[in-house]
């Protein structure tokens, strides 16, 4: 759909911490049913790009339009932006669902309660509906036999899932995954890896800051490779991993897989 | 009984309900301690959460003001506090309601006064204890309770009080006793509570020993069950927070 | 603002310094005494031993110092078998029975100090010392008590601020405190705030120094904490 309104596009973002400039000026434009996986080692300013998307950091410069609808912003007097609207922010906020490495799951509320926490309070949405909806999300992530159980009592990749279901339970129009396995054991990544793709599958706009390089390869439609704070390379996995683009990208695999 | 031979008086007469029976004088004086520590307790609480809130505030001068607080009534004798709360509460209403014309000595309630004083001893600990449990909250789950759109107002109401409050608990249920034992301090502004109730029944009966042990015995009791209560109310909030092994 | 009256009051003040220091260096070492042996009562294995020690804890932490001091001072008296006692002449002198109850009181608090220091111990580094083929008594010398040290220090030094705090309710049984001689000047002069205001400064002094105090020997004796030097 050429000509559809993309789900999400950013332009031009610049971000400093400091005399550190994270960013320098990225773009990206995500169309509905796109899954862009964006790569990098660290300090790369991949994760920084992700957090700024929907305001968790502030940027510098830039603009972010969810749906077409752009996040106003407003300069500060010391010259650093901030958002002109606080209600905007907080309601595109609940229009993109955020993953996080160290899922984030609230721990004083149960795995069912911590779906329907910010539906019901944060888009007052009906709570049976949301209840419903809530067992439908967990049973899909496949611990739908979780729900009555705390945070604390489920394993790691199980807690992802959960987190992952929370983000869903708001229907987002876009996923934001913030190196959702990097806290996982090793043989606790397949499991979320498993529902990431599926969730892929079945055409959601999701972008994924991440390691895995055969989620990257086999999954997304579109690679991000951004290096110091720059998009290095760019494309579809198959030119991309082919190596025919960028050196520093060739190096950057064979790092990882190393 | 040793209590009994002391001077042949009956001890079961003195603590009994009946006539020169001290039984429910005793009774209602550790009912008004506990009223006394409570409203004390809750007081604290409002003054605490306040000065737990200006030194996260990040406002220099808020943050400063709380921490001043917090230090003077640590480091004051709780006895001069009651004292001070005694006295002054009552010179600042006298002085309150002359500006509305009445001339003349107006004295506070001594359980006003003295729930005052209680509160404002316990206000300068409990803050450290919300500041601690605000601290413990996980940094990520406020991230994620920000990323789904929750304002200030209802990331507080849902995410932040509910976890502050389990957190708190153990500590809120030693100030609590804390609270109770300094409540016997009040007795020296009158208040009938246990420990002034134990005076007056000791010296009016001669038998300062007794109530002495008596009034000791109640005041266990009161910390006994009440800590009871607080274990279980901890258990109950804390359901979930303890991760299993492994 | 009458600084003459400021001045004097502030003397006066003073002068009944000694004796509130006093109270509270005599029931601090009491009841550092009395911990000890509680401590040893409830790890010495002894099932009898232990739950007299708890019983203790539980008592003196669970109850005002207030009715406890009164306890000792007029109700120990009252007891025709006390007056006729080997310790009537200690137990007759308002100060003694301040200090007593002073320090049966901390020795509760002290003594759940020392235990939680011992308990912090690592179980490893007493093995370690065994295995060295440490005894008993060095072991607890050079090891256990180092540590446990450090670790009490934090708590130890909040109960000796509480102990001075504590101190003031000595003036309700007729001993000439700093609390007591400004309720003195307070009645006699009709002068409301100032007397208590002057004798909260130095009680607040007191603990500051006091507070400093413990702080500097805590830094002193923990470099291992510090940050490296780089």
């Amino acid at each position: 759909m050429p000509d559809a309104t993309p789900a999400l596009t950013v332009k031009g973002m610049h971000k400093r911490f400091g005399a550190l400039e994270v960013l320098k000026g990225i773009s990206l434009t995500a169309n509905d049913g796109d899954v862009i996986s964006i790569l990098g080692s660290s300090g790369s300013g991949k994760s920084t790009f992700l957090r700024c998307i929907n305001l968790l950091e502030t940027p510098d410069q830039g603009d972010v339009t969810v749906a077409g609808e752009l996040i106003k912003m407003k300069r500060k007097p010391d010259g650093t932006a901030e958002p002109a609207d606080r209600r905007q922010v907080d309601r595109i906020r609940s229009e993109l669902g955020m993953v996080f490495q160290g899922f984030n799951l609230w721990s004083h509320l149960t795995v069912l309660e911590n779906l329907i926490e910010a539906p019901v309070h944060v888009q007052k949405r009906p709570r049976a509906e949301c209840v419903d909806e809530a067992k439908a999300l967990l049973a899909k992530v496949g611990i739908g036999d979780k729900h009555s159980y705390y945070p604390a009592h489920l394993s790691g990749g199980q807690q992802q899932r959960a987190a992952i279901a929370r983000a869903l339970a708001m229907r987002p129009k876009v996923m934001l995954f913030d190196e959702p396995t990097s806290a996982l054991d090793p043989e606790l990544v397949g499991e979320v890896l498993r529902v990431m793709r599926a969730l892929a599958d079945e055409g959601r706009t999701m972008l994924v800051v991440t390691h895995e390089m055969g989620f990257a390869r086999d999954v997304s439609s579109r690679v991000m490779f951004l290096h110091k704070g720059q998009v290095e390379a760019e494309g579809e996995p198959e030119a991309l991993f082919s190596g025919a683009t960028s050196e520093r990208f060739r190096q950057f695999i064979s790092k990882e897989r190393g | 009984m040793i209590l009994a031979s002391a001077d042949g008086v009956d001890t079961l007469r003195i603590f009994g309900f009946g006539e020169g029976g001290w039984g429910l004088a005793l009774l209602m004086g550790a009912g008004m301690t506990l009223a006394v520590s409570a409203i004390g307790l809750l007081i604290g609480a409002a003054i605490g959460s306040l000065v737990a809130w200006s030194r996260l505030s990040g406002h220099r001068l808020a943050g400063a003001a709380g921490e001043t607080y917090a230090a003077i009534f640590r480091g004051l004798p709780e006895l001069l506090v009651v004292y001070f709360v005694y006295f002054g509460s009552s010179t600042l209403l006298t002085g309150a309601a002359s500006l509305v014309g009445y001339n003349g000595f107006v004295g506070v309630p001594a359980f006003v006064a003295g729930a005052l004083a209680v509160g404002v001893i316990s206000g300068s600990y409990q803050a450290e204890v919300f500041r601690a449990a605000y601290l413990a909250i996980a940094r990520g789950e406020l991230e994620a309770a920000v990323s789904v759109g929750m304002d200030r107002w209802l990331m507080f109401r849902r995410i932040i009080a509910p976890q502050v409050l389990r957190f708190a608990l153990p500590g809120l249920g030693n100030l609590w006793q804390v609270a109770l034992k300094d409540s016997s301090l009040i007795s020296v502004t009158g208040l009938a509570e246990l420990m002034r109730v134990s005076q007056v029944g000791a010296s009016s009966t001669h038998q300062p020993f007794a109530f002495y042990l008596g009034g000791l015995v109640l005041y266990l009791v009161m910390t006994l069950a009440t800590t009871r209560l607080f274990d279980m109310a901890e258990a109950r909030a804390t359901r979930g927070m303890r991760r299993i092994a492994g | 603002m009458d600084w003459d009256f400021i001045g004097k009051t502030f003397w006066r003040l003073m002068a009944a310094l000694p004796l509130t220091l006093e109270v509270w260096l005599f029931s601090v070492v009491l009841g550092g005494l009395i911990a000890a042996g509680v401590v040893w009562m409830r790890v010495s294995g002894s099932k009898p031993l232990a739950v007299l020690a708890r019983g203790y804890v539980a008592i003196f932490r669970g109850t005002p110092l207030l009715i406890q001091l009164f306890l000792v001072y007029y109700g120990l008296a009252s007891i025709p078998a006390v007056r006729h006692s080997l310790f009537w002449p200690i137990l007759r002198e308002p100060f003694y029975c301040g200090v007593l109850a002073l320090g049966l009181c901390t020795a509760g608090y002290q003594s759940e100090i020392f235990r939680g220091a011992l308990l912090a111990v690592p179980h490893g580094a007493i093995e370690a010392a065994k295995a060295c083929g440490m005894s008993g008594l060095t072991m607890f010398r050079r090891i256990i008590f180092p540590i446990a040290l450090r670790h009490a220090l934090p708590a130890y030094s909040t109960e000796m601020i509480s102990m001075v705090k504590a101190t003031a309710l000595v003036s309700l049984i007729t001993l000439w405190d700093v609390m007591s001689v400004a309720l003195k000047i307070r009645n006699d002069t009709l002068v409301t705030y100032l007397p208590l205001i002057l004798a909260g400064a130095i009680y607040f002094t007191v603990n500051y120094i006091l507070g400093a105090a413990f702080l500097s020997l805590e830094r002193r004796l923990s470099p291992h904490l510090r940050a490296r030097p780089s």
